[in-house]
């Protein structure tokens, strides 16, 4: 069974239709890319998937479980994590507090826990800061976890907001253009880290991305889209050299 | 020793203050204006865990005083003093020195889920609606009140001071300064520990990128119900305190002025500082007091110099000329406020050896 499935996804805003009858099956364990030209509705698919959005037609299904009518915040307990196109982590806490945060899915205390600081209260708090510590160790952040993202270097704020999006133990990883705004040392860098990061924690990872060196290095299939129509699935080999694919990105040779 | 001194200076100085009080040291002037103090730091630190940590913006904190001030005012009054409404007490007057806590916690329950019935519908859109809606609800309470003739309508309700004198009846030291200091104290402690955990951080990532923080796991929904309800509940607390220190109220004493003196101790001392709010309420009543003073010099010194015409006197008024002002001032020139999501220790890290915060170490 695969543990994300999507059936004829569609997505209206108002006259546009957004994704038009999107399909994919991504099975465990597998990483996936998802590309396209700007404004196809890559992003969009994964708003829906992660819960943003209710889809005006069509079905999620995440290990087994339609998801429709959930929360972002209840998705994310299922197990399904995601990191933005523009990094959006909380800038002004630190690194260590943007990973405690994300421990809300598994808060088993209630306010008046938190305000009486029971017993359960501090063990669960414990439990997070060693969590917490072992993951930011783990991904070589342990030295930055005093510091809050806003003076890091981009590259380093991708990576903090992987590790997040890891805190939540996922099953399936959402990646919204990992790559994007790196430099070539970070590109190397990051291919590194998620092929670590499937090994270590066996993880699905499904991602939006444009360079095709992270796309070829990393996904074993691959799904095309254009005003959001599925235009091509395949290899990474078989889709760079599909022609409606090399149109879709360049435009009609014969115009 | 050095994490207890902090509670030690604490209670030092309460005793201090309470003592100086019951033994005529300080007058009943000055012993007023510290429990002003006590209630208006309730207020900013209370409104700063909307307006600051969370980012939202409320203004209407003083209608939640409002309704935790009468909510404890009937209830003390019902219980322990006879009324020509209420009838006889219910309880034995010498109770009301055990029973005033649960008394004033109970306005303050009162006023929490005053704050979820606006919460609920506000929390559904964003940003600007919140402002209009509380301001709405601080008109809606007030109006309601002013017309329940049964506490008073619009002429206000008072009785508190004879609760007040029990308790002094069944021992003869200053309970309201007391009370004041302790409710202060709980506050502060609950708004510290709420905003140091990880549940109560998820409102900061809330303030910082809401999409983000829906997205991690957080429940925004519930948690701004959450925040919005202990930010209201303690300003009910005040209104408590308030009712009984002056052992009359009024509900024009809890209207839109109330509510603006509120969002400015918190811009003033900086949003998303505990420290700051309590700094700046400080600051704030001194200065409000002050003017008592200074407003008639400047009169005087004006018709003096002959600045302005004879028939015109500088009033108390001018206070809502200069406290608008200072907001205004603030925002031009240090929009992020004394402290601005800083902590004293911030600034004087050798305060941190004196109480224990959680840190990322």
């Amino acid at each position: 069974m695969a543990l994300l499935e999507i059936k004829g996804l569609t997505q209206r805003f108002g006259g546009l239709e957004a994704v038009s009858d999107f399909n994919v099956r991504i099975e465990e364990g597998s990483l996936t890319g998802l590309i396209g030209p700007n404004g196809a509705g890559k992003t969009t698919i994964f708003n829906l998937t992660s819960g943003f959005y209710q889809p005006t037609e069509g079905e999620i299904h995440f290990g087994g479980r339609d998801t429709a009518g959930l929360k972002p915040h209840q998705i994310t307990a299922m197990g399904v994590a995601r990191t933005f196109q523009n990094i959006r982590l909380w800038q002004d806490m630190t690194v260590l507090d943007n990973i405690r945060v994300s421990q809300h899915y598994r808060m088993g205390y209630s306010i008046w826990d938190c305000l009486l600081q029971t017993r359960r209260f501090l063990r669960q708090e414990r439990e997070i800061d060693r969590l917490a510590f072992e993951l930011l160790e783990a991904m070589g952040l342990k030295d930055l976890a005093g510091e809050r993202p806003r003076n890091l270097p981009y590259g380093l704020q991708r990576r903090v907001e992987i590790a997040r999006a890891m805190s939540v133990r996922p099953k399936l990883l959402l990646l919204d253009e990992p790559a994007a705004g790196l430099n070539s040392s970070d590109v190397e860098g990051l291919i590194t880290l998620v092929r670590w990061l499937q090994r270590e924690f066996k993880i699905t990872i499904w991602m939006i991305e444009h360079q095709m060196k992270v796309v070829m290095s990393l996904c074993s299939s691959m799904k095309v889209i254009d005003f959001g129509k599925t235009i091509a699935e395949g290899t990474p080999e078989q889709i760079q050299s599909d022609p409606k694919v090399i149109s879709a990105y360049l435009g009609d040779e014969n115009i | 020793m050095q994490k207890h001194s902090f509670k030690l200076l604490l209670i030092l100085s309460a005793a201090g203050l309470v003592a100086a009080s019951h033994f005529q040291m300080v007058d009943q002037y000055i012993t007023t204006v510290i429990m002003l103090m006590g209630i208006n730091i309730i207020l900013s630190t209370s409104l700063n865990v909307v307006n600051g940590y969370m980012g939202e913006f409320s203004c209407g904190h003083a209608g939640f005083m409002c309704v935790g001030a009468y909510v404890s005012s009937v209830l003390s009054v019902m219980l322990f003093t006879s009324n020509r409404i209420f009838g006889p007490p219910l309880l034995s007057a010498d109770l009301s020195l055990f029973l005033f806590p649960a008394v004033i916690l109970a306005g303050g329950l009162a006023a929490a889920l005053t704050g979820l019935i606006v919460a609920l519908p506000s929390f559904k859109t964003r940003g600007d609606y919140l402002a209009i809606i509380t301001i709405a609800a601080n008109y809606m309470i007030i109006s309601g009140i002013e017309n329940l003739d049964v506490i008073g309508g619009p002429r206000g309700f008072q009785g508190m001071k004879r609760v007040v004198n029990a308790m002094g009846d069944r021992l003869d030291i200053p309970w309201m300064p007391i009370w004041v200091i302790v409710g202060t104290v709980f506050c502060v402690w609950v708004i510290r520990r709420f905003v140091s955990a990880t549940y109560g951080k998820g409102i900061i990532a809330i303030c910082q990128d809401e999409v983000a923080a829906e997205i991690m796991s957080v429940n925004t929904n519930k948690m701004k119900v959450a925040a919005f309800m202990l930010s209201s509940g303690l300003a009910g607390i005040a209104g408590g305190l308030f009712a009984h220190v002056y052992g009359y109220v009024n509900p024009q004493s809890f209207n839109i002025l109330k509510s603006t003196e509120c969002l400015v101790m918190v811009y003033l001392g900086g949003m998303g500082s505990l420290s700051g709010s309590v700094l700046s309420a400080v600051l704030f009543t001194l200065l409000i007091e002050a003017l008592r003073f200074i407003i008639p010099e400047l009169n005087a010194l004006a018709h003096h110099l002959h600045l302005i015409p004879d028939s015109y006197e500088i009033g108390q008024v001018w206070k809502w000329v200069i406290i608008p002002l200072i907001l205004i001032l603030t925002m031009q020139f240090r929009s992020e406020g004394l402290m601005g999501h800083r902590e004293l220790s911030d600034f004087f890290p050798f305060l941190k050896r004196f109480y224990r915060m959680r840190q990322a170490d």
